[in-house]
């Protein structure tokens, strides 16, 4: 299957969503969230109940972003776009290419994703606002999965998400939450390939907004640990955001991602930026 | 167009002087934050300028007697604010009964009245409290 996928690709869906929705950014700032490394709104490394870009109900908005995580033995680079439907439908693609240092290859994977909001609203209700998403992986580069015991190169990962932001909520200052349950079969995100039979996992952010341009936080992505020949450890970053605009925005971060494939203590920056409308 | 000028007009002649009492009320009201009623006129002034620049929104106020909205909203965001006030006006859900308001409209109006008070120079704390207390608003508002 060929993957609906390169830069041009992109840059076409922005300047149809820039072209045709004058004023379709009625959300608030930073309510879209960022683009996590499955390509879906979110954090960095969980997704978030959010819907990407700024369209509100009836309207039609979306992201795209560049991400690098750079780590000792690693570096991981992701290209996403998404859009997204009356604040309630998200559809993205993203590229991932995890370099291997020490092996001097890459692993790809692309991500197809769907987020439906179920309810609620990130602000206005009592009720946090629900999303339901599904994430499917497709790994091309097998050679290390196989080596270290798996030879399954697609799965898709299922979760439910529920977001709020409370007003005020701690010394004046607005603050985020998000709890994301994931059912998945993947080892390192799917990067590791994939096991057969899904596990339960649990991820959470937060956050807290110290004017409406700056959220400083932290994540963390419980993670299985399911391949016999290496380790897998739960993944954990903290996090500065800046929203200059709902144009564009950017995130850095400190990630601590563990143990990966044999390789100890790879911990290092994230750092994205975002395009949104 | 029309409408606009109106508009600009109403908020040049009414200079913001909708009705206030006494400044007696403690210190650290969100009231006093806000700027006290000088500061509450000031905002709902600029809000005007904001709702008559946005074609999202303007539509809303088609029927909306400016000197009363302009009067009314001031002793309701003093009223919320713990300031010396009682709002008299209609309740939320009466006043919009009519409107079909959509929520983007309403985040419009949201991010109207954040740019004003950043403009204002209202502390994010302060701005934080205010905007928390007219989200509880939203049901009332938006039509569902």
């Amino acid at each position: 299957m060929s993957f609906p996928y390169n830069q041009g690709h992109w840059l076409c869906v922005l300047a149809l969503l820039a072209a045709q929705v004058v004023h379709a950014d009625s959300k608030l700032l930073a309510t879209g969230g960022a683009s996590g490394i499955e390509g879906q709104a979110g954090g960095g490394i969980v997704p978030w109940a959010v819907i990407s870009g700024y369209g509100d109900f009836g309207e039609w908005g979306g992201a795209t972003a560049l991400t690098r995580v750079n780590l000792p033995d690693f570096q991981l680079d992701v290209s996403s776009f998404s859009i997204a439907f009356d604040n309630r439908f998200e559809f993205s693609a993203s590229r991932q290419e995890l370099e291997v240092k020490p092996l001097g290859l890459t692993i790809n994977q692309q991500v197809l994703a769907v987020k439906v909001r179920l309810g609620g609203d990130l602000i206005y209700t009592s009720l946090p606002q629900l999303s339901l998403g599904m994430q499917h992986k497709r790994n091309r580069d097998m050679a290390v999965p196989m080596a270290l015991g798996t030879d399954k190169d697609s799965s898709t990962d299922v979760y439910l998400a529920g977001s709020k932001l409370w007003l005020n909520g701690l010394m004046g200052r607005n603050v985020f939450a998000n709890l994301t349950l994931r059912l998945t079969e993947a080892h390192q995100a799917g990067l590791l390939g994939f096991a057969d039979g899904y596990q339960l996992q649990a991820e959470a952010s937060t956050g807290i907004f110290l004017n409406r341009h700056w959220i400083v936080g932290a994540e963390y992505r419980q993670k299985p640990d399911r391949l016999a020949s290496v380790n897998e450890d739960d993944w954990l970053d903290v996090f500065v955001g800046w929203f200059p605009s709902k144009r564009f925005s950017l995130v850095l971060a400190w990630s601590d991602l563990g143990d990966i494939a044999g390789l100890a203590d790879q911990d290092g920056l994230y750092l994205s930026l975002q395009l949104s409308q | 167009m029309l409408l606009r000028s109106l508009l600009a007009m109403f908020i040049i002649l009414q200079g913001g002087c909708a009705g206030t009492t006494e400044d007696n009320v403690p210190e650290q009201t969100l009231y006093h934050q806000l700027g006290g009623m000088p500061g509450i006129d000031r905002i709902v002034a600029g809000l005007l300028w904001e709702i008559a620049e946005d074609s999202r929104i303007l539509p809303l106020f088609t029927k909306t007697n400016i000197t009363r909205f302009q009067e009314k909203l001031a002793e309701q965001l003093c009223d919320i604010a713990d300031g010396p006030c009682t709002y008299t006006g209609d309740t939320m859900k009466e006043a919009h009964r009519r409107l079909a308001v959509t929520p983007a409209q309403f985040n419009n109006l949201v991010d109207g009245l954040i740019r004003v008070m950043e403009r204002e120079g209202i502390s994010v704390g302060a701005q934080n409290a205010l905007l928390q207390r007219l989200a509880l608003m939203h049901g009332d508002i938006v039509f569902s």
